[in-house]
């Protein structure tokens, strides 16, 4: 059984239809990255995973319990097995909070008043690299690779089953970002947690996903293992994405595939295949609806793939 | 006399604050040809917002300008009367912002913007309307005539920073700063703004300073690289140079890191251990000293220079003084 | 960074720092000072008449003179400036309190409930304050405790609407959205997340408040609906100033001064606050 199950997720803000069904499994430990531009309807999936967007249709399984459109007093104990972590790292610690008071806040919700809380700040800071004196800050005298830091303790304070991270390396120096991604690699090794990391840079997601999805108006495109995608990307949309990357590299002037114009708006989808606007490769036909097919693991929804 | 259009010469910032003085900016000294695309790499706390504000010199009240000089077209714009500054700012100079979504006034029409800051020129009111239009299409904005009516929340990011761009070549500047234009766009619209930016460089033949943290756009954009760190240059030139030769630790170290670089996955990424140092309070020495794995004795007690190595490419590290060392 | 300073420490060091900010500590401070130990301060019983010696000019013994009871001005202004803050105090911090608490529940709650709270605050103010006074001394009598409720009664909406707005804009900002993820009450988020970062803006709020509190104490018992007469207000000793003026200009500087160093004193520490509680001004220092 998987430990998270997304089907059919469907989410509309009046008549902006933001999520048009969206399905996808995590395993225990395992980590999926959604990948999309911005509008693309990434950060309302696991915020309506967790309960903080609504979600109007589909299904959200944890552990193979129903969660979407649960009560806020149904949700608690689940809060304990899953974790967020939100895309600015000094902006989602409340400000007026030490470090201590911020990662031991999981316990106090929880009411784990029983614990030695100062014990605990001293443990996670150290399971995050960050010296114990750390403890007596305040956010605003972090830098931002710190305080992400932080942000990571506070996650892993109940020891969750799945952290759901939006953008985990937004606003890190790359000398930073490294740090934070071999630090996420190891704690998922040792705590064999399970990740959903939504995220635009391609380049963070191939060191540390298993799995990934590429999404679009709020419907996933491309599905598939990480390598694989990476190696032989069959939609254009990631083909596009993927090519959309400046490398470190003056002579690397890459056969780009140019993306024509930006993301349609959500009021007005475009019939038939959505992509089919702005695709280098589109053809007559496109202008039927591609389903969703799966084949050897890997999803995808295109009318004319690339191989 | 010179085809040097921006000329820092050994420039130093500081910042009066309550715990002393802030050594922003130390020596800082580079400089741009006309026409020509400089990249300005750096992470947080290396001073490239201060380097910004002093050249436009819309510092802060409580910055101290110590030594050196800002010239511009052979002027040194630190000793420029204010009213002549203001001149020169949006006119000579102009700077894009890296913040699409809170550079335009929200309540006035983009058209409206786009004639105010037409406000230097005589031309009637039609013609302005239209050069506004020209420049919309010239970065790509799909139907511009129509489009002027449209106020700012009516655009996506890209497209406001496409505006942005077009706002600032208005114009015809010789210098256009662009601050880290692209940090707040997707990778898909960055490429598009990096090739639009390119192909608007040759027309208007403006020198561009582009400032950012994305060594993928540097590479990609830019002929030449100047390397910041903590408040001093510790490399600067030609991109090949930079990119293939790298000759100060912390530029190879950052080339390093790129995830961009690292074609496979890797189990463990390349990191700079250690934090900037403090700047109020300098310790002797090469500034990258503390985190550099190849610091000698001589590194932790005098500060190395910005030597010229070869034409176009300059470092400041004791490990290209091997010979004079020995 | 000094780490070890406590907050408050650091807003009044900052205060301090600033010249105009010091002399509204100065005179604040003063102004305190004396309505607590008013009682040990005056040198004659501010209510005690004397005929013998009435409308007497300034001199040693009466330093602002006396009344045409033989009350020496200076005691009667010590003890009316410890009426004045017993009004004004409680009347301002009442106000916070419950303003801030309904702001905030409107801000954060659900739209029904902040529509109903909106509704309420709105109906208030379209009240104006001196016919509400009026009413109210018409129904239970003028006195203290009468002003206090009163003046709390009508600054409510003003708290409300601003802790309501401060609210809203914090409400989807991610260290709240954060504490949702972990399953935070809502009295937890309000409590501990939101209120302080909302306090500060309401405090300097309530700071520029008291003089306006205290004029209007004054205003009260100057028409004759705040505190009951023999007990010193500076409003009583203006109207008693007002129709002695003639007979003798002290009385009203007795009531005046007071009042115009009482606004000046809260306003420039009000104005200072503002500069150090709120963080974006401090970051450029």
């Amino acid at each position: 059984m998987s430990l998270l199950d997304v089907k059919n997720l469907k989410t509309s803000y009046g008549p902006v239809n933001v999520l048009a069904g969206v399905s996808f499994t995590v395993e225990p430990g395992e980590t999926y990255a959604l990948v999309g531009e911005s509008g693309s309807g990434k950060t309302t999936v696991i915020r309506a995973i967790a309960g903080l967007a609504p979600a109007q249709d589909g299904s959200v399984k944890f552990d193979g319990r129903e969660i979407r459109g649960a009560s806020e007093r149904e949700l608690r104990p689940l809060r304990k097995d899953i974790a967020m972590m939100f895309q600015d790292p000094v902006g989602s610690l409340s400000p007026r909070l030490t470090i201590r008071s911020l990662i031991t806040e999981p316990y106090r919700i929880q009411g784990m008043k029983d614990r030695d809380l100062d014990a605990e700040a001293r443990r996670l800071l150290e399971m995050v690299n960050l010296p114990a004196h750390f403890a007596d800050r305040y956010p605003y005298q972090l830098s931002g690779g710190q305080a992400r830091r932080v942000g990571v303790a506070r996650a892993l304070a109940l020891e969750p089953k799945l952290i759901l991270a939006d953008e985990p390396t937004a606003g890190l120096d790359v000398s930073v970002q490294g740090e934070l991604l071999n630090l996420m690699n190891d704690l998922r090794e040792r705590l064999g947690l399970a990740m959903v990391i939504i995220t635009h840079n391609l380049n963070v997601v191939r060191h540390v996903a298993d799995r990934m999805g590429i999404m679009y108006l709020g419907r996933l495109v491309e599905e598939g293992t990480t390598e694989a995608i990476f190696k032989e990307p069959r939609h254009p949309y990631t083909r596009c994405l993927l090519s959309a990357n400046p490398e470190p590299d003056p002579d690397a002037r890459l056969e780009r595939i140019a993306l024509k114009g930006e993301p349609p708006s959500l009021l007005r989808r475009p019939k038939g295949c959505e992509f089919r606007e702005r695709c280098p490769f589109a053809q007559e036909f496109c202008s039927q609806t591609p389903q969703w097919e799966v084949e050897n693991g890997h999803g995808l929804r295109c009318l004319a793939p690339l191989s | 006399m010179t085809d040097r259009l921006l000329e820092i010469d050994r420039l130093s910032v500081d910042y009066e604050t309550a715990r002393g003085d802030l050594k922003a900016l130390r020596d800082i000294s580079f400089d741009v040809r006309k026409g020509e695309i400089v990249g300005i790499v750096g992470e947080s706390g290396c001073g490239k917002s201060t380097l910004i504000s002093s050249i436009l010199r819309l510092t802060a009240p409580n910055t101290r300008f110590r030594q050196g000089k800002v010239r511009f077209k052979g002027q040194d714009l630190l000793q420029l009367p204010e009213r002549k500054m203001r001149d020169l700012r949006g006119a000579d100079i102009s700077i894009v912002f890296q913040d699409p979504m809170q550079t335009h006034n929200p309540v006035l029409s983009i058209g409206q913007q786009m004639l105010d800051i037409q406000h230097r020129s005589k031309a009637s009111k039609a013609d302005k309307r239209a050069r506004a239009a020209q420049m919309l299409g010239a970065v790509g904005i799909p139907d511009p005539e129509a489009r002027l009516d449209q106020f700012p929340h009516e655009f996506s990011g890209g497209m406001r920073q496409r505006i942005a761009i077009a706002m600032a070549l208005m114009s015809e500047p010789d210098l256009l700063i662009a601050d880290e234009p692209t940090t707040a766009l997707d990778a898909t619209l960055e490429v598009q703004i990096i090739e639009r930016l390119q192909e608007l460089q040759q027309e208007f033949d403006c020198a561009i300073l582009f400032i950012s943290h994305h060594l993928g756009v540097i590479a990609e954009l830019c002929d030449r690289v100047v390397v910041m760190y903590a408040g001093a240059v510790v490399e600067s030139g030609e991109v090949r140079e930079i990119f293939h030769d790298p000759k100060h630790p912390y530029t190879r170290r950052l080339i390093d890191c790129d995830p961009g670089h690292i074609k496979e996955r890797a189990r463990v990424l390349p990191t700079i251990p250690g934090e900037v140092p403090d700047l109020a309070n300098l310790p002797g020495g090469c500034i990258f000293r503390d985190r550099c794995d190849q610091a000698t004795a001589r590194c932790m007690s005098q500060v190395p220079p910005l030597a010229k190595l070869k034409e176009g490419h300059h470092a400041a590290c004791w490990l290209n003084h091997k010979e004079a060392a020995e | 960074m000094a780490k070890s300073r406590s907050e408050l420490g650091q807003i009044i060091h900052g205060v301090a720092r600033d010249p105009l900010g010091l002399m509204g500590l100065v005179i604040v401070g003063t102004i305190v000072f004396c309505a607590i130990f008013a009682y040990w301060i005056v040198p004659f019983d501010p209510v005690g008449m004397n005929i013998k010696s009435r409308l007497q000019g300034p001199s040693w013994t009466h330093l602002l003179g006396t009344d045409q009871l033989g009350r020496d001005t200076f005691s009667r202004v010590i003890a009316g400036g410890q009426v004045a803050l017993q009004v004004a105090l409680p009347a301002v911090f009442g106000a916070m309190a419950i303003g801030l608490t309904l702001g905030m529940i409107a801000g954060y709650g659900p739209k029904w409930l902040d529509n109903l709270l909106m509704l309420f605050f709105d109906t208030i103010r379209s009240f104006p304050t001196v016919m509400f006074a009026l009413a109210v001394v018409a129904l239970v009598g003028p006195s203290l405790q009468t002003v206090v409720f009163v003046v709390m009664a009508t600054s409510i909406p003003t708290y409300g609407r601003v802790a309501r707005t401060q609210t809203l804009t914090l409400r989807n900002s991610e260290f709240i959205l954060a504490e949702r993820s972990m399953g935070a009450s809502m009295t937890r988020i309000l409590g501990v997340h939101m209120l302080p970062n909302i306090v500060g803006v309401l405090a300097v709020l309530a700071a520029m408040d008291i003089p306006t509190v205290i004029a209007l104490e004054a205003g009260l018992s100057f028409l004759g609906l705040g505190v009951k007469p023999p007990t010193p207000s500076w409003g009583a000793l203006l109207k008693d100033g007002y129709s002695l003026i003639r007979q003798t200009p002290w009385l009203v500087v007795g009531g005046g001064l007071p009042i115009i160093l009482a606004t000046l004193g809260f306003t420039f520490l009000g104005e200072s606050l503002r500069d150090v509680v709120d963080p974006k001004l401090r970051k450029q220092r």
